[in-house]
């Protein structure tokens, strides 16, 4: 590979012999983790941290992440923003199962990783009981600082890590049993007395 | 713990049925008839139900994942080609259960859930619950100059950081998508004062039953004086932006309009009531804090619609400023809390010297302070409307029941009735004019 | 604290035939429930043009509390809250209703502004609500056990497990 003199004049055009080379795998996690898109699963408090996020201030779009699809289809990244009551939670399980592999999923603030302060009957004790969680941020909300330190956690995951970790070891998801609804279903039922 | 999830959303007869199934009155409501209607409007809303064959009509679902129902609301809407014929609002999937952690907090702690409800306004929140509190235990009358004046600059900021964020949300849902930015922009200049002041960005907890956390910072008038002194300018470019632009007037005007009768009848108050006509403001007409002390407008709509609903609340964020400028002269100096033994914790240096203050001071931050028996009902003015707290008391340290009346949870019922007969492409525009917060709503 | 809490629930004046008591300033009228909606009606008629608020409590854990003169205190009890416009007041209904029989009559053609607060209240306290046009559960999912607010369910709290936590 020869030595670019100007780039400003030539571009990569200049370079003599203008390819890289890489193991194959190294570079589909390089694009992945440069340009993984979000959801936007905007729940609560965490939603307008992460919005804020978006936003000119912070400006994820440094990380490559500012587009924040509304399908779930195009998206990457599921950003729980948000507490995860009992009934969005079949919600949140759909959304996540129609996102496409390789997703991720970053549960943001307390409130859904660990239910926060509402230990009570409405809200599902961690979102990890109903989809895997790559990163945890914590804070009530957190911080736009400490959000984009939990998505360059999740990049390094997604460098670190092997492209096809998740669907190998486990099928998909969580492991967490999906039934069919019918009427005898008993509801997630919450030490009523 | 094993959780067994039944994928889909089917909520049964929460939600929007075929019209063959529903009773007169039921149609009525989801049609967005308000009652209290003469017979010939009842009439008139009537032919919803002969004009369209059902098999000819089409329910689609919009939420509780959409990007611009503002959060996790979820619409049900009836359509006929691309009107609307029915709606209805399906709510609770941001249901907390704050009310039910309310009763297990105490009156101290309690300013940390409620301020999570309405999370673009928390210290309205924590505003109305220690003005709650505050009058079960009798020393309403008795909250040092200093703290009233700080809640008014804290209420009156949240104002207007809200407002700056519905500006945002606003312009982002009818397509003006820069203003997002634009609006976000603002908002963080706010956010960096209260985070110099509260510790926090968000759900500050620092407004507490007593008095406030905190006494303000050392330079904390240069910081509302920056804020105020940009935002001017900005707000004249948004005005530039929005306000005379030809397809932004079209998108809002006569869309989604509602008449005072209707909105008074559906309990709807805040932005949307004054839309109307109805110069109704709490800070102006039952006066709380020192709102009777200074001077401001109350600003009025004439139509009833969504472009009215946007002026308001852009001018609002002048008025308020209006008000801060005069509580920055105006700001007494003396006591950011009651000293009153019961329920201020003693001060720091005291706690150094003093094994009775340090056990005091543990005491009220474990066992909280007694609230004498009663029940009371405290009403403010919040960004969005009339933010209620309803408090019963055992005379314990923890409320009995601690109920709040949401601002957004009775204004999404005008939902149906705005958007009747509009386009599925004004829905947007109209929930975004309604503003409702969705942790509010469901709490 | 000062002293001008006052404690006691003395009716201080009537309002169409129900006993009006202070309680901390404001006026409550202690409404029983075969008149609650022709007063609230009535009240309507008086100027007290919205109803900002509908809710329930449950006094379970306070059955021998004094509600006011003569009304005998039930479990439940609906709280309504109107507000007047044209006279800047506010005012408060209180209605006992009776864990035997809890239900009540629907504000729906009085106030359309209700429909919501009183799917709340029978989602939350299983009061059911008379006349009202769909009365669903609102907040929970649609098949719920239980209405939580009510004093005997529990708050649900999962043990957290480490050490010495409280809950």
């Amino acid at each position: 590979m020869g030595l670019i003199q100007n780039i400003a004049d030539d571009g990569l055009g200049g370079v003599e012999h203008n390819f890289v080379t890489a193991r194959i795998e190294d570079l589909v996690k390089w694009a992945r983790s440069r340009s993984s898109w979000g959801a936007s699963f905007g729940l609560a408090c965490c939603a307008i941290e992460m919005m804020g996020t978006g936003a000119s201030h912070y400006d994820i779009s440094r990380f490559g992440m500012e587009v924040f699809r509304a399908s779930p289809r195009q998206a990457d990244i599921m950003i729980v923003a948000g507490r995860v009551s009992q009934k969005m939670a079949p919600v949140l399980r759909q959304v996540y199962d129609q996102m496409m592999e390789p997703k991720w999923v970053i549960s943001m603030g307390v409130c859904a990783s660990s239910g926060g302060m509402f230990n009570n009957y409405a809200i599902v004790q961690g979102v990890d009981q109903i989809v895997p969680v790559d990163v945890y941020a914590p804070g009530c909300p957190p911080t736009p600082e400490t959000l984009i330190h939990a998505i360059e956690t999740l990049h390094q995951l997604i460098e670190d890590g092997e492209i096809m970790r998740r669907r190998s070891a486990t099928g998909a998801g969580a492991g967490i049993e999906l039934s069919a609804e019918t009427s005898t279903t008993a509801p997630v039922s919450l030490g009523s007395k | 713990m094993s959780t067994i999830i039944s994928a889909g959303t089917n909520e049964g007869g929460q939600e929007l049925r075929s019209r063959s199934e529903l009773s007169a009155k039921e149609l009525f409501r989801e049609v967005g008839a308000v009652l209290r209607l003469s017979e010939a409007e009842a009439a008139k809303l009537a032919e919803v139900q002969t004009e369209a064959p059902e098999d000819q009509t089409m329910i689609i679902n919009m939420g509780p994942q959409h990007p611009s129902t503002h959060g996790v609301l979820r619409l049900m809407l009836e359509l006929q080609g691309e009107t609307v014929l029915r709606c209805k609002p399906i709510i609770g999937y941001l249901h907390t259960g704050m009310e039910k952690t309310g009763e297990s907090l105490t009156y101290m702690q309690g300013g940390t859930n409620v301020t999570r409800m309405d999370y673009l306004s928390p210290l309205n929140n924590e505003l109305v619950f220690s003005l709650a509190v505050e009058k079960l235990l009798g020393i309403d009358g008795e909250i040092p100059e200093r703290a009233v004046w700080m809640r008014m600059l804290l209420s009156e900021l949240n104002r207007m950081s809200s407002h700056l964020l519905f500006l945002a949300t606003n312009g982002m849902d009818i397509g003006a998508v820069s203003m997002m930015l634009y609006g976000w922009r603002e908002r963080e200049e706010v956010l960096r004062f209260f985070q110099k002041v509260t510790g926090l960005r968000m759900n500050h907890n620092f407004i507490r039953p007593g008095g406030l956390a905190a006494d303000l910072p050392a330079g904390w008038r240069d910081d509302v004086l920056e804020i105020l002194e940009n935002l001017p300018s900005r707000l004249e470019e948004y005005d530039i932006l929005m306000t005379g632009q030809p397809i932004w007037r079209d998108r809002l005007q006569g869309v989604g309009a509602i008449t005072a009768r209707e909105a008074m009848a559906l309990g709807a108050t805040g932005p949307i009531l004054r839309s109307t006509g109805v110069p109704w403001d709490l800070r102006r007409e039952m006066p709380y804090l020192r709102y009777d002390d200074v001077e401001f407008d109350v600003i009025v709509g004439q139509h009833g619609d969504a472009y009215d609903r946007y002026a308001i609340r852009f001018n609002e964020i002048r008025e308020s400023m209006r008000i801060v400028y005069q509580i920055l002269d105006r700001m007494p100096s003396g006591d950011y809390r009651i000293q009153n033994k019961k329920v201020t914790p003693p001060p720091r240096a005291r706690i150094d010297e003093s094994m009775e203050a340090l056990i005091h001071h543990f005491k009220i931050f474990t066992e909280g302070f007694k609230v004498p028996e009663g029940e009371v009902y405290v009403a403010i003015e919040s960004p969005r409307g009339e933010i209620g707290c309803y408090i019963v008391s055992d005379g314990s340290s923890t409320p009995y029941r601690m109920h709040m009346r949401a601002p957004s949870f009775v204004n999404i019922q005008a939902l149906p009735h705005m958007m009747r007969g509009g386009l599925v492409a004004d829905a947007v525009a109209v929930i975004s004019s309604v503003d409702p917060v969705l942790g509010e709503v469901d709490r | 604290m000062s002293d001008a809490v006052e404690t006691t629930v003395e009716t201080v004046e009537t309002l169409h035939g129900c006993p009006v008591v202070s309680s901390r300033g404001q006026r409550v009228v202690l409404v029983a429930r075969e008149n609650y909606v022709a007063t609230v009606k009535a009240l309507l008629a008086d100027g007290y043009d919205m109803c900002v608020d509908l809710t329930g409590v449950d006094y379970l854990g306070m059955p021998t509390r004094s509600v006011g003169a003569g009304i005998q205190p039930e479990r439940f009890e609906v709280v309504v809250n109107l507000l007047s416009l044209t006279l800047r007041d506010r005012l408060r209904l209180r209605v006992q209703v009776p864990e035997s029989d809890a239900q009540l009559p629907s504000l729906f053609d009085v106030h359309p502004g209700t429909e919501a607060h009183e799917r709340e209240t029978y989602d939350m306290f299983g009061i059911t609500f008379t006349g009202h046009p769909d009365m669903t559960r609102i907040l929970m999912p649609e098949d719920w056990d239980g209405h939580p607010l009510r004093k005997d369910y529990d708050q649900g709290s999962i043990p957290v497990q480490f050490k010495g936590s409280h809950s």
